[in-house]
C-alpha cells in the first residue's frame, strides 16, 4: 500500500510533461522477445519515414511529426499500458503490429474516438466500416492472403483433389484463415490439412513430421516471429520443396529465410507492397535521414521487407493525415479528424510516383462502407544466392464472393455482441 | 517512539486476538483503506487505473491466493496462469450464457469452478512433493492452456479462439466493456481484493490456517499429532484456487476485455505470481500485497524514467528491466529469503525500540 504514494509523484510527472503542438504517431513497437525479428524493422520503417518528412518536407502540411515509441514486447498486457500512457499526447492513429493487441483496442479506441490501422493484421472483418467505425485493415487482410495464396496455386495448376496444409501460429492471427480456406476448399475441391504451432514456434519438430507423413502437395504458413525460421528449417531438413511452401506476408522477410541459407531458396511467400530498396524514396532516406545520423534504431534494416511495409504503413498513415488537413482545412489535427482522412483516403498511382515510390502499392480509395482496401495480393520469391526476394506475379484480386459473406457474418456477430447498429 | 504498544491493553479475548492487537497498526489498517475506498476513485485516471491498480489489485488476489498453497501449506505450483485462465473462461461462459445475473456472481461462481478443477489437480500433491508436484502443476499449466485452446466450446467457436467480456454492469454502473469508467473498475476490484485478503488472512489465523502451516513444515509430524493431509493439502488446494480463479476472472473481464489463452495465461504468467510471493515474502498476506505492487509498479517506473526522462532507446529499457527483475530476485533469495514482508517487520521492530535500542 506504501506505493501509493509513488504512482501520485509518478502521475504527476506524467500531467507535468508537455503538450506540444505536433502530430503525433504512436509507435507500439516491439523491439524485445521472441517477435523482435520482425518488430525491429517495421519499428525503423515507421520511424524512418516520419523523420523523412520533418526533415525533408518540415512535417506534414507545416506540422512536425513526433513519434511516440512504446515497447510492447508483443504482449497484450504492456500493449494496453503503452495505449492509455500514450492516447492522452493527442495520438492520431495506433498501429499495434499484433492481432492480439488489436483485439484489446479495437473496443477502446472506438470508445476515445482514436481510430487505428491495421494493415495486413489484426481482425479482418474490421474491413466493414460499417460496424468497426474507427478501425482500418486497408490494403490487404488476412482473407485476401488465403485467397491470394489458392488463386496463384490456381494459375499453376489444377488443385481439384490436391492436398494443401495450413501450418498456423495457434492464436487468433493464426487460426483467421482457416473459415476461409475451409470455404475455399469447398468450393475448389482440395483437401485442407490443419497444423497448429503453439506459442512461440521454436519446437515443430512433431508439425513437420505429420507433414512428412501425409505429404501435402502444398504448404501454406501463417507464421510470425521465431516460428517462421525453424519451419523453414525444419522444411529443409524433411527436404519438403521449397517451391510449394507459400508463406503469408508475415512470414516472408530476410530474418525467416536466411538461417536455412541455400536450402530456403525457391520459398514464396504473400505481399501487398513492393520489394527491395530499388525506389527512389530511398535515395532521400539515405540523404536526409541515414546520412543525418537520425535512422532509428540500429539503421542496418534499410530496404528490407518489414522496413519497407513500416514505411509504408507510415506513407498511408502521413497521406491519411494529408486528407484529414484538407478535408478540415487546419494543420493540426485530431484523432477525430485523423479518422475522416482515414476514410477518404485515396492512394493513385501518381501520388505514389510523387512520394517516390511508383509501382510499391495498388491504387485504392477507403469508404465509410469498406475500411479493407481492394484485396489486391501479389506473390514473392526468395532467392537464396543473390539474397534478395522478388515479385513473381502482379498485384491480383482475390476472391471476394467467397470472403465477403464471411466479412459481414462475423462483423453481423461482433455487432450484435455490442449493441452497435451498422450504418455509415 | 512512533511506533509502541506502551499503554495498549486487551481486557477481553476478542480484543487480544483481532487481527491487528497493536493499536498504531490497526488506525494504519483503517487509514489505508479509507483512503483507498473514499479517496483514491476520485483521482482515479485510465492511465493509473489500467496499468497500475488494476493490475496491482488483481495480482494481489492471485498471489494471496499462491500464497496460501505455497506460503502457508507449503505445495510449490507452476500451475498459477492454467487456473487463472480456468476463472476466465469460466467467468466468460458464465457471463454469455446468463447475461442476466450479476456479473459480480459469475466472478464468484468463476472462483468456484476454479476450486473445483484445482482440487483435482490437487489429489496428486497426496502422493508427490517438492519438485515432482511442481511438475505435475506444470503438467496442469500446460493441459489447461491446450485445452481452451482446442476445445472450441470454451470460447463459444468464434473464429479468432479469442474471448471477449461483454458489457455487464453493478447497480446500473459498467464495470465490463470498452465504456467503463476508471473509478468503477477500480471499486469493483477492490472489494474483490479486500474481501480476499479478509477472507484469507481469518483462514490462516484459525484452525485450518493452523493446520496448512503444520503440513508445510513437515508433514509426517503434523500427520503423528493429528492432522488429516489429505483435507489440509485438498482445502488449500481448492482455497488457493478459488482465489486464482476469482483473480483470473477480473483480469479477463474487467482489465483486459478480450483473451487469448495461450499469450495470457502461459507459463510467463504462472511465473510472475511465483516472483510476487517470493518477493513479496512466503508466508504473509501484506508479502502478497507488496510483492504484487512492486512487480507492477516497477517496469512501470523503469520505463517511465528509463524512456520518458532519461530519453534511453524502449528496447534496452525493456532488457534492463528484465536483469533488474532477475537480480532482484536472486538478491531476495539470497539476503532476505522471506521478502518485503520480513523487511517491513525488521522495520517495526526497530521503531519500536528507537530511538533507544538497548
Amino acid at each position: 500500500m506504501k506505493y501509493k504514494l509513488g504512482t501520485y509523484a509518478v502521475a504527476a510527472m506524467m500531467a507535468a510533461s508537455p503538450v506540444m503542438a505536433d502530430l503525433v504517431f504512436p509507435s507500439l513497437s516491439y523491439r524485445t522477445g521472441p517477435y523482435a525479428a520482425g518488430g525491429i524493422p517495421f519499428a525503423d520503417g515507421y520511424a524512418d519515414y516520419f523523420t523523412l518528412l520533418n526533415e525533408r518536407d518540415g512535417g506534414i502540411g507545416g506540422v512536425e511529426t513526433r513519434v511516440l515509441e512504446c515497447e510492447t514486447g508483443y504482449n497484450t498486457e504492456k500493449g494496453v499500458e503503452c495505449y492509455e500512457a500514450t492516447k492522452g499526447e493527442g495520438s492520431l492513429v495506433y498501429q499495434p503490429l499484433s492481432t492480439g493487441i488489436t483485439y484489446q483496442l479495437i473496443p477502446k479506441t472506438t470508445a476515445d474516438g482514436i481510430p487505428m490501422h491495421t494493415m495486413g493484421y489484426g481482425r479482418t472483418s474490421a474491413a466493414n466500416g460499417q460496424v468497426f467505425s474507427h478501425t482500418f485493415n486497408y490494403p490487404a487482410n488476412y482473407w485476401n492472403g488465403a485467397s491470394g495464396a489458392i488463386n496463384y496455386l490456381m494459375s499453376q495448376g489444377d488443385i481439384a483433389g490436391k492436398k494443401i496444409a495450413l501450418v498456423y501460429h495457434n492464436s487468433a492471427y493464426g487460426k483467421e484463415p482457416i473459415r476461409t480456406l475451409e470455404e475455399l476448399s469447398e468450393k475448389h475441391g482440395f483437401e485442407l490439412m490443419l497444423v497448429a504451432v503453439d506459442h512461440p514456434g521454436q519446437e515443430q519438430k512433431s508439425q513437420w513430421l505429420q507433414i512428412r507423413r501425409e505429404r501435402p502437395d502444398n504448404v501454406i504458413m501463417y507464421g510470425w516471429g521465431v516460428m517462421n525460421q525453424v519451419a523453414i528449417q525444419e522444411a529443409a531438413n524433411i527436404r519438403y520443396p521449397m517451391e510449394n511452401f507459400i508463406g503469408i506476408w508475415w512470414s516472408g522477410s530476410e530474418n525467416d529465410v536466411l538461417p536455412a541459407g541455400d536450402a530456403a531458396n525457391g520459398y514464396k511467400a504473400l505481399t501487398f507492397h513492393g520489394v527491395g530498396s530499388d525506389f527512389p524514396i530511398f535515395d532521400d532516406i539515405q540523404k536526409y535521414v541515414v546520412d543525418a545520423g537520425k535512422a532509428a534504431g540500429a539503421g542496418d534494416q534499410i530496404g528490407t521487407v518489414l522496413y519497407n511495409r513500416g514505411l509504408y504503413a507510415a506513407m498511408l498513415a502521413a497521406e491519411a493525415a494529408k486528407t484529414a488537413q484538407e478535408i478540415h482545412g487546419t494543420a493540426e489535427i485530431t484523432p477525430a479528424m485523423m479518422r475522416d482522412g482515414m476514410e477518404a483516403l485515396e492512394i493513385t498511382e501518381a501520388k505514389m510516383t510523387e512520394l517516390g515510390l511508383p509501382g510499391f502499392g495498388p491504387s485504392f480509395n477507403v469508404s465509410c462502407e469498406n475500411h479493407g482496401g481492394p484485396g489486391l495480393i501479389g506473390m514473392t520469391q526468395w532467392d537464396a544466392s543473390a539474397g534478395t526476394w522478388s515479385l513473381i506475379s502482379d498485384f491480383s484480386e482475390t476472391d471476394m464472393e467467397v470472403i465477403q459473406p464471411l466479412i459481414d457474418e462475423d462483423s453481423a456477430s461482433y455487432a450484435s455482441e455490442n449493441n452497435i447498429e451498422a450504418g455509415c | 517512539m512512533f511506533y509502541r504498544e506502551a499503554g495498549d491493553f486487551s481486557t477481553t479475548y476478542p480484543q487480544d486476538s483481532q487481527t491487528f492487537p497493536i493499536k498504531f497498526d490497526r488506525y494504519r489498517y483503517y487509514v489505508v483503506l479509507a483512503v483507498a475506498v473514499l479517496v483514491m476513485p476520485f483521482v482515479m485516471t485510465d492511465y493509473l487505473v489500467n496499468s497500475i491498480f488494476l493490475p496491482f489489485l488483481i495480482y494481489a488476489i492471485a498471489a494471496i491466493g499462491l500464497n496460501i498453497l505455497t506460503g502457508y501449506c507449503g505445495q510449490v505450483s507452476l500451475g498459477t496462469g492454467g487456473f487463472m485462465a480456468v476463472g476466465a473462461y469460466a467467468c466468460y461462459k458464465l457471463m454469455t450464457a446468463f447475461p442476466d445475473v450479476n456479473i459480480f456472481f459469475h466472478v464468484i461462481l468463476a472462483g468456484g469452478i476454479t476450486a473445483m478443477v484445482g482440487t483435482l489437480f490437487g489429489l496428486p500433491s497426496l502422493r508427490i512433493k517438492g519438485f515432482y508436484l511442481a511438475v505435475a502443476t506444470l503438467a496442469a499449466q500446460f493441459f489447461l492452456v491446450w485445452l481452451f485452446n482446442k476445445v472450441s466450446w470454451f470460447y463459444n467457436y468464434s473464429a479468432s479462439g479469442q474471448i471477449n467480456a461483454p458489457e455487464r454492469t453493478v447497480f446500473g454502473i459498467e464495470v465490463t466493456g470498452p465504456n467503463t469508467e476508471a473509478w468503477a473498475t477500480y471499486l469493483f476490484c477492490l472489494v474483490f481484493t479486500v474481501g480476499a485478503a479478509i477472507l484469507a488472512r481469518n483462514l490462516t489465523r484459525g484452525s485450518v490456517g493452523r493446520e496448512w502451516m503444520a503440513i508445510r513444515d513437515m508433514d509426517i509430524a503434523a500427520e503423528i499429532i493429528g492432522v488429516n493431509p489429505l483435507r489440509a493439502k485438498l482445502t488449500a488446494f481448492a482455497v488457493s484456487s478459488f482465489f486464482v480463479g476469482v483473480s483470473g476472472a477480473l483480469f479477463f473481464a474487467v482489465y483486459l476485455g478480450a483473451v487469448e489463452v495461450g499469450e495470457v495465461f502461459g507459463i510467463t504468467k504462472s511465473f510472475l505470481v511465483l516472483f510476487m510471493i517470493i518477493i513479496g515474502g512466503l508466508g504473509s498476506i501484506f508479502g502478497s500485497f507488496a510483492g504484487a505492487a512492486f512487480l507492477v509498479v516497477l517496469p512501470v517506473v523503469l520505463k517511465i524514467v528509463g524512456v520518458d526522462l532519461l530519453g534511453w532507446p524502449t528496447d534496452i529499457v525493456a532488457h534492463f528491466q528484465l536483469v533488474i527483475v532477475g537480480g532482484l530476485i536472486i538478491m531476495f533469495l539470497i539476503l532476505e529469503p522471506h521478502g518485503l514482508a520480513q523487511l517491513w517487520r525488521v522495520a517495526k521492530e526497530k521503531l519500536r525500540l528507537w530511538p533507544f535500542p538497548h
